[in-house]
């Protein structure tokens, strides 16, 4: 009972870390039609920016957990700066133009942290300083149930963002008609920039959630959690939202019980050949549709 | 009074409309006839800036249009029923109308709105909760106009309307134009089923390959033989 508790808040935990990434991966494949290979890397420069900033606003008296606030600065600048310097001046001159943008966009940032923090791994300093909970014999971590709440949160949030606001609106309708979308008002280049924006943030608070459970990280960090993240996207449908949420617990919830209960050494073996599976049955994920045709 | 004047439109290298000038006083219907590519779908584009002019103005009660962003328009009293309908086909008949009035700069009653639509099209009342991408043509294109409407327009643009519909759909979408007319909504109407346009229009413009071959009141066209022959099939 308590191996399963533990395994079942793990897994929501990595599944949120997945699913807050997923949501960026599937946001802008639905509003543009293209995969931003860079985002996995917005996770790192999360991670790092966590790495500087939480023994700084540790050093400055504020509460640790404000660090947060800064990564979500950071990651939105830099999601944004990245769609209007590298990818709008390409957009329109077809998917493969704007694929190759974004892999070298994904390289340029793994790089530049390469030469800004080095190859050796960092151990970003503790969050939060909450004990464990114990109820019975059963004890979690509190630390995990913290963000593993905070990341369900962001996602409910996000859910009635898009359903409710007007912005939100706005990002439904593009993906589904960019000229009808247009001739209703829409400023169809604000929308994408808010996208990335929003991705960027959703970002940030996937790399607090990381750095909290699984403290080191690296350059390399975007692409191993980008990939399997972007597997996520895939799995549930890309270019729909709550199937991002879904294929990135799916998908964490998989990893952690196929490692605890079956064989540790081949969870990543078992969980893509679950994807695999799935795309076979399914072409279009779990939630995916096939985009309807236009007259 | 919206005033074409001079409209010079390139796609690449490919003039694809070429000094033409059209003039839509108030109240009344123009329509504009021709074939496949003749450039009728561009025109509309340009005014309400899908696709930017080379040269030319497009002044709309005085407000010059060309230069304005696409999503500016519909803050202008001025809506675009667009070819193939557009509507959104994963939201349901009351989210897209909805749309319609969600991004206009004056905050109207919607919920009023919605019920003159309603009111209008009571098929749409009916399909509501549905998604508008399970609608039939003709309950699509009901609905296209539904959510233009929704802007409280003072010039519906709507390009090739009966396209894809059956005729008895065609007599209906064209009472319903004419409906929109009597109640004083000035109207500029692409359509290929030229004698119908014509037949309901005030004015007819006939283009043929970028350029304004003819324009005369829409009776005198349907009358005119080069017309009749190009273009009624008679």
């Amino acid at each position: 009972m308590l191996l399963f508790l533990q395994s079942l808040t793990n897994g929501l935990n990595l599944g949120s870390i997945y699913a807050l990434t997923a949501l960026g991966y599937t946001m802008v494949y639905g509003i543009i039609r293209m995969i931003n290979f860079a985002h996995g890397d917005f996770i790192m420069i999360g991670g790092f920016t966590l790495f500087y900033s939480i023994p700084f606003m540790d050093s400055i008296g504020v509460p640790k957990p404000f660090a947060i606030i800064i990564a979500i600065l950071v990651c939105v600048a830099v999601g944004v700066l990245t769609e209007q310097i590298a990818y709008k001046p390409v957009r329109g001159h077809g998917s493969m133009t704007a694929l190759i943008t974004a892999l070298g966009m994904s390289l340029f940032l793994e790089n530049l942290a390469l030469v800004l923090f080095g190859t050796t791994p960092r151990n970003v300093p503790a969050m939060f300083d909450l004990p464990n909970i114990t109820i019975g014999n059963i004890s979690l971590q509190g630390k995990t149930l913290l963000t593993l709440s905070i990341g369900i949160i962001t996602m409910i949030l996000l859910m009635i963002f898009v359903q409710k606001t007007t912005i939100g609106k706005a990002m439904r309708a593009v993906p589904e008609d960019r000229i009808a979308s247009a001739l209703v008002g829409i400023n169809v280049n604000r929308v994408i920039t808010v996208t990335f924006a929003l991705g960027s943030g959703l970002a940030a608070i996937a790399s607090m959630m990381y750095v909290t459970s699984y403290v080191s990280i690296k350059n390399e960090l975007g692409i191993t959690l980008g990939l399997k993240a972007f597997a996520a996207a895939i799995l549930g449908g890309i270019g729909s939202i709550p199937g991002a949420m879904i294929g990135g617990l799916l998908l964490g919830l998989i990893e952690i019980f196929v490692k605890v209960y079956l064989f540790p050494s081949w969870y990543e073996a078992i969980t893509y050949g679950l994807l695999i599976l799935v795309l076979l049955i399914k072409p279009t994920g779990l939630l995916g549709r096939k985009d309807n045709e236009k007259v | 009074m919206l005033k074409i004047d001079n409209l010079n439109v390139h796609y690449g290298v490919i003039h694809a409309i070429n000094d033409v000038s059209i003039e839509v006083p108030d109240g009344q219907i123009v329509t504009l006839i021709g074939a496949n590519g003749a450039g009728k779908t561009t025109i509309l584009h340009t005014i309400t800036g899908l696709k930017k002019a080379t040269s030319g103005s497009i002044l709309w009660n005085d407000k010059e249009l060309t230069k304005e962003h696409d999503y500016k328009i519909v803050n202008y009293k001025m809506a675009h029923v667009p070819e193939g309908r557009h509507v959104f086909a994963n939201m349901s008949v009351q989210e897209n109308l909805e749309m319609g009035a969600a991004f206009t700069a004056e905050k109207s009653d919607t919920a009023e709105l919605i019920e003159d639509v309603y009111k209008r099209f009571p098929r749409l009342r009916e399909r509501a909760k549905q998604f508008a991408g399970t609608l039939s043509g003709g309950e699509q294109q009901m609905l296209a106009v539904g959510r233009a409407l929704m802007s409280r327009p003072k010039i519906l643009l709507m390009d090739e309307p009966s396209m894809g519909l059956s005729p008895i759909l065609v007599q209906e979408i064209f009472k319903i134009i004419k409906e929109l007319h009597e109640q004083g909504l000035t109207i500029l109407l692409v359509e290929q089923n030229a004698r119908m346009a014509l037949s309901i229009a005030d004015q007819g413009y006939v283009l043929e390959n970028g350029r304004i071959k003819m324009h005369d009141k829409a009776d005198e066209l349907l009358r005119n033989d080069e017309v009749r022959k190009a273009y009624l099939g008679v």
